[in-house]
């Protein structure tokens, strides 16, 4: 879209335009306020919490003498101390805030102390003496699955008959896999600041990207309403689902004390404790047994999933969800049963994170793929566009959901053309044949993303756009903004529909009282929800103004034209400013609230059929890497990607998610390890030990390239594709990458998630299996 | 004892420059971090925690400080939250709220990161601004590996950082070389600062120790090293400080509160190099920022186990002194000091001893250092001609982490017959530690496959591991063993090893 300042009737800032994020000024600056940067209220408390130290066990004695006559402490408050719900759990009532007496993570929360300063309150924290009586602990899936121990009932979604086809197949294989587990690693830890307000009300700042729930849940557990509560949530440090369901206990924690003291009260987690308290990506031990003929088309496959959902059930329904939606990928399973378990385990309670049980999904189906090529000897490439679903025909899902806007072709043959795949490969082979120690290896992944929330009442925006009399305008909207660039996008769309420049447009805080019962910003649907929501207000505006215009000149509606900040009335051309103060003087409405529903999606959860989806996001990537096979370690060398963003609302935003989804993808896959030990504590719980990848991880060469032809088949916000989640998958081209350069071309090596550098030494030297 | 005295004007606060004003506080509290005042005190909320460990940078600001010519300020990046308040006496503070001009415009470190999207939820942002700040200012137009190291304390989890590298190049095309504020002109070696803020900061210099505290905490900054000696001895239990970057986790994270602090950082004899024909004799109080350039001087194989130990802000308040006597098993420059036979001079109130570095550690954190006795100086001998010398390390990422396994040899050779090895390892006891039967099975053997295979052999006599978030003990014996190998790989020509700089050049 032509958007250069010489074109006068063009306004600035407006949607496909490659604008900086809205904050980007002030993030360089250190001028962004974010929760901790607050100006403190006067009397703030700080808080700090006690956890567990073991991973289940029942509480016997709690002694908080020492914390209580630590200098500086104020308060300490326990479960008992709770006047509302004790519970920070999303859909299952199964979190408690504080453990009342029994304790199922090493990390939970047992109680929470406040005091003048920060560093008063986290060594007063540290003085209890507890006494626990240690129960069994379940501590990894398999064991859960043995006993039988789950969050929420197991799931089967079949279709086909998949043992028939399995049998039928000319070739078989079956074994066992596993992917680990993410932190999310936000920069900005989880914090909250509750402040009182009169008559026992609350004013909430929370670091999340859910404020409505915050809302609702601070309601409930301090014995109010949601009328009493209102939080608010200008921008986060980071969130990548993260701050989905976990802000709620802190905030709880915060409200609670505030509502007992009277003072404002702020918790702000360490980061330790917050990697030791808040719940990470799901890991997962996966089987599966796929039938296929010697081209290596899949006829039949069998998966079964456990996944590690921690104490609770959390978000854990419906990330398991899209881990079946998404084990098919990019590809036609005819014949399929896939089976779920939601393990119950003695660690911390797993939950969202970009992708949200979909790169688990992904990650069964390709590394299935890729064995059956190493099986056949064939270039998994070949397999994988022998798997490709199609069009028109073999192009409905295991949930039944017919493929409509199936790109996957046309970006992977684009893909290999430009990544020169078929070259590299075999001057690949040529290197290896003459290097015995180094190896390299390149693989091209596919991604194909479903796109709306899974549960379809979530698929819900709403907005708020407020024209003041001088012509600028206050927008709001349901979403939050974590760095992804939503509230610039939505702004742009809001700029385009009233036609006035960017910089007339205020982008406020999420705040539940302007724009109640907001979903999560979540499901890479922020702008898509969001965006629509303030189309609506902002169209509302534009029309009233369209119809006073015409009433007041007395010209036909037809003849009243919007251009860069300004009306065009016939001949007359009215400044924006000008028309909007005529606007009020003529006693015409300068508020609007807009509402958007997704439309076209339904689906039956009990027979997990149906369209889920609105849409689905495309992409792929060819990585390539070096691995040193006497130590395991790897390099990164070049990395290609094309990906489909749609219409992009901003260029360089939706670039942004790529690169920066595609780095974290990695990270998940190579470098980022959680360990824990044999008592399930968490030991990897701060940067020295967890490794998120730096700078030099970053491939030196690292070619990122949108659809050109991109343009949403379905009426989305200016046709815009959602780009939140869909490029972490691409990371999955980085794990093959080294799966083939230890294959070299022979046998399958026995490899999983994360490649951590002992890891590949492992499968390069054939251990690994299981 | 003769006492030390602190009782000169000025001695009991602590004086520093920022934005041009000369900061004067009283009643430091020993134990406050600089970001920690940065945040809760003076209410300069852009610089940020992220860890409280040094491994996130967040938390990163630029201090100066005046080079050993006085006449030039070196500006280096640090992190703050694990930076004592107390040491910053006598420096400059430079804070991601000092750079905009007075009229409001952005630096250009900052423009460069606005132009490029190179920030997204933006809280690490100021730390990155920071950190290419120092580079902005001591590099002119760097490469893509000086970046990287450059950026390796600072992590971000949005970007990818492919447009933060981006910016690093963007930056210089946006300075003016000519800009009438030293600070926006991109960096030029040896080019003199402003005569103002020189004389600011010689106007804070001390000329004597100093004691600052608050309650019954205090931190006393000596100047030379018999006042050092002279305060540990009537102060045994004092913690003594010098880069603080694993101390100061004692504070963040164990939450502990130090009565009494000796700071070694203004000693005169612990901040010198000496660098002759025989050696290198290091300080003890000498960051590795100052000592790495003279040690690879003499050992050019060793600079990219430097360049990959910790980070800028690290290395920039880190101590080689400190890292020895910190006595860490996963240490990463004792490796390679143990196997260039490098010696301490260790010093308290009896005089100096001269101790081989191979016999310094005595267990797990335990060292030889008597009560009252601190490190004085490293002295690294200068190389042989014909010595074979390599450090390798092995760690879940390249940059900025601990090591699993660091190895490090040193071979001398007759021909091709070994006439002296010397083989040590960090990470595979409780202390870093020489190959005692390794190097018996390379001595006097050809170094051929043969001799390598035995000696890969000998390390399960030399070593028991152990297991942990690392590594397994398993696979720190296997990486021993072949990093041996990867050496003679190296040395025979036979083979390609290592991945660390591949692709990056």
């Amino acid at each position: 879209m032509a958007a250069a300042d010489t074109d006068r009737r063009r306004i600035r800032g407006g949607v496909g335009e490659a604008v900086p994020h809205d904050s980007a000024h002030l993030h360089v600056a250190g001028e962004a306020t974010y929760t901790d940067d607050i100006i403190e209220p006067r009397g703030l408390l700080h808080l700090a919490v006690g956890m567990s130290s073991k991973a289940h066990a029942r509480v016997r004695r709690l002694d908080l003498d020492a914390v209580r006559a630590s200098p500086g402490v104020v308060d300490v408050m326990t479960a008992a101390d709770i006047p509302g719900e004790n519970n920070c759990g999303p859909v299952v009532h199964d979190d408690p805030i504080l453990a009342p007496g029994l304790v199922e993570y090493a990390g939970q929360a047992l109680f929470a102390v406040a005091a003048r300063t920060y560093e008063q309150a986290r060594r007063a924290a540290r003085l209890a003496v507890v006494e626990y009586e240690e129960l069994e602990a379940v501590l990894d899936p398999l064991t859960a699955l043995a006993k039988g121990s789950f969050v929420l009932p197991s799931e089967t979604l079949a279709r086909g008959d998949s043992r028939a086809a399995i049998d039928a197949a000319p070739r078989r294989l079956a074994g066992r896999t596993r992917v680990g587990g993410q932190d999310h690693f936000y920069l900005e830890g989880q914090v909250a600041m509750a402040v009182p307000r009169e008559g026992g009300d609350l004013y909430v700042h929370s670091s999340t990207q859910h404020p409505g729930e915050v809302q609702l849940l601070v309601a409930r557990a301090i014995g109010r309403e949601a009328k009493d509560v209102v939080v608010e949530c200008r921008r986060m440090g980071g969130g990548f689902g993260g701050k989905e369901s976990q802000p709620a206990l802190i905030a709880c924690i915060a409200a609670l004390m505030a509502q007992r003291s009277g003072l404002p009260c702020k918790l702000r987690l360490d980061r330790d404790d917050d990697m030791l308290m808040t719940g990470k990506r799901h890991d997962f031990v996966i089987d599966y047994e796929v039938g296929f003929d010697d081209t290596g088309r899949i006829e039949g496959i069998e998966f079964m999933f456990a996944a590690r959902c921690g104490m609770s059930a959390d978000l854990s329904g419906a990330i398991n969800d899209r881990t079946m939606f998404h084990c098919d990928n990019a590809y036609y399973l005819p014949n399929v049963t896939i089976v779920s378990h939601r393990c119950k385990t003695n660690t911390v309670s797993n939950t969202a994170f970009r992708g949200f049980g979909g790169p688990q999904g992904m990650y069964a189906i390709e590394y299935v793929i890729d064995e059956i090529a190493r099986t056949l000897g064939r270039d998994p490439l070949d397999v994988r566009r022998r798997n490709f679903y199609g069009t028109g025909e073999r192009d409905v899902t295991p949930y039944l959901q017919k493929l409509e806007d199936n790109v996957l072709d046309e970006i992977v043959d684009e893909l290999a053309t430009t990544a020169d795949y078929a070259a590299r490969r075999e001057e690949i082979r040529l290197y290896n044949a003459s290097s015995p120690v180094l190896k390299r290896g390149i693989a091209l992944t596919p991604v194909k993303f479903g796109i709306s929330f899974t549960a379809t009442h979530l698929n819900q925006a709403g907005a708020l756009v407020n024209v003041y009399t001088d012509g600028t305008v206050h927008l709001n909207h349901g979403g939050t903004e974590m760095g992804q660039g939503l509230f610039t996008k939505v702004a742009q769309v809001v700029a385009e529909e009233l036609s006035i420049d960017l910089d007339r447009i205020k982008i406020t805080a999420s705040d539940t009282s302007k724009v109640p019962n907001a979903s999560a910003t979540a499901a890479s649907a922020g702008s898509d929800l969001n965006g629509k929501a303030a189309q609506a207000a902002a169209r509302k505006i534009r029309k009233r103004l369209v119809r006073f215009a015409a009433r007041h000149f007395g010209v036909a509606r037809d003849d009243v034209r919007f251009e860069r900040n300004r009306l065009r009335v016939n001949g007359q051309l009215i400044p924006w400013e000008e028309l909007v103060r005529l606007a009020w003087f003529n006693r015409v409405a300068l508020s609007a609230t807009g509402y958007y529903r997704t439309p076209r999606i339904n689906y039956d959860r009990k027979t997990f059929s149906g369209r889920p989806f609105f849409y689905f996001a495309y992409g792929a990537a060819v990585s390539e890497v070096i691995v040193d096979t006497l130590t395991g370690e790897h390099r990164l060398l070049r990395v290609d990607i094309l990906h489909d963003c749609g219409a992009s609302l901003n260029p360089a935003i939706d670039l942004g998610q790529v690169e920066g989804g595609f780095v974290q993808g990695a990270g998940w896959l190579t470098s980022e390890e959680l360990c824990w030990s044999e008592r399930g504590e968490l030991t990897t719980h701060a940067p020295s030990t967890y490794k998120i990848p730096t700078s030099s991880d970053l491939a030196p060469d690292f070619r990122v390239r949108m659809l050109e032809s991109g343009r949403n088949r379905e009426k989305t916000i200016y046709r815009s594709k959602a780009v939140g989640e869909p490029p972490l998958m691409l990371a999955l081209s980085v794990f093959h990458a080294i799966r083939d350069a230890l294959s070299d071309g022979r046998g399958r090596p026995a490899l999983h998630a994360p490649a951590t550098p002992e890891a590949v030494l492992l499968a390069a030297t054939g251990g690994g299996h299981d | 004892m003769a006492a030390v005295d602190t009782t000169a004007e000025g001695a009991g606060t602590v004086r520093f420059v920022l934005d041009g004003e000369i900061v004067e506080l009283h009643d430091v509290d020993p134990n406050r971090t600089l970001l920690q005042w940065l945040r809760d005190d003076l209410r300069r909320t852009g610089t940020k925690e992220g860890c409280a460990e040094g491994d996130c940078g967040a938390c990163t600001v630029v201090v100066g400080e005046l080079d050993r010519d006085d006449s030039t300020i070196r500006l280096r990046a640090v992190n703050s939250c694990i930076r004592f308040l107390a040491t910053l006496d006598g420096k400059e503070l430079i804070t991601v709220e000092s750079l905009r001009d007075a009229d409001g415009s952005l630096h250009p470190v900052q423009q460069a990161l606005v132009e490029n999207h190179g920030s997204q939820c933006g809280f690490c942002t100021p730390g990155f601004v920071m950190s290419l700040l120092a580079l902005f200012k001591n590099a002119d137009r760097p490469g893509r590996i000086e970046i990287d190291d450059a950026l390796a304390g600072n992590l971000c989890r949005c970007t990818g950082y492919r447009p933060i590298v981006a910016a690093a190049t963007r930056m210089y095309q946006l300075a003016d070389p000519a800009d009438a504020d030293w600070l926006r002109r991109p960096g030029r070696p040896g080019e003199a600062p402003p005569a103002d803020r020189l004389e600011r900061l010689r106007s804070i210099a001390r000329e004597q120790a100093t004691c600052v505290g608050s309650g019954d905490h205090r931190l006393y900054a000596p100047r030379d090293a018999g006042e050092l000696a002279t305060l540990l001895a009537a102060h045994p239990s004092a913690l003594l400080l010098a880069g603080g970057t694993d101390a100061a986790l004692q504070v963040t994270k164990q939450l502990r509160e130090f009565e009494t602090i000796i700071y070694t950082g203004n000693v005169a004899e612990l901040l010198c190099i000496e660098n002759g024909p025989d050696g290198i004799e290091i300080g003890a109080a000498v960051t590795l920022a100052d000592a790495v350039p003279v040690i690879v001087g003499h050992y050019p194989e060793l600079e990219e186990l430097f360049l990959r130990f910790a980070s800028p802000p690290i290395r920039n308040a880190a101590t080689l002194g400190g890292n020895v006597a910190n006595a860490s098993p996963i240490g990463d420059s004792m490796p390679a000091l143990l196997v260039l036979d490098c010696e301490l001079s260790l010093q308290g109130a009896a005089g100096t001893r001269v101790l081989p570095l191979a016999e310094f550690y005595l267990g797990y954190r335990k060292t030889a250092l008597q009560p009252g006795e601190f490190l004085r100086s490293i002295r690294i001998p200068a190389r042989s001609a014909g010595d074979l010398v390599k450090s390798y390390k092995v760690s879940k990422r390249f940059d900025q982490d601990i090591s699993a396994v660091c190895g490090a040899f040193r071979l001398r050779f007759s021909g091709d017959r070994v006439t002296e090895a010397r083989v040590a390892y960090g990470g595979m006891a409780a202390t870093p530690a020489r190959a005692l039967d390794c190097e018996s099975a390379l001595a006097g053997a050809v170094f051929d496959e043969a001799a390598v295979e035995q000696a890969m052999q000998a390390l399960a006599r030399d070593y028991e591991p152990i297991s942990d978030m690392r590594a397994s003990a398993a696979y720190r014996m296997r990486i021993a063993a072949n990093l041996l190998r990867r050496l003679y790989l190296e040395y025979s020509g036979n083979a390609a090893v290592g991945v660390y700089a591949h692709g990056r050049g």
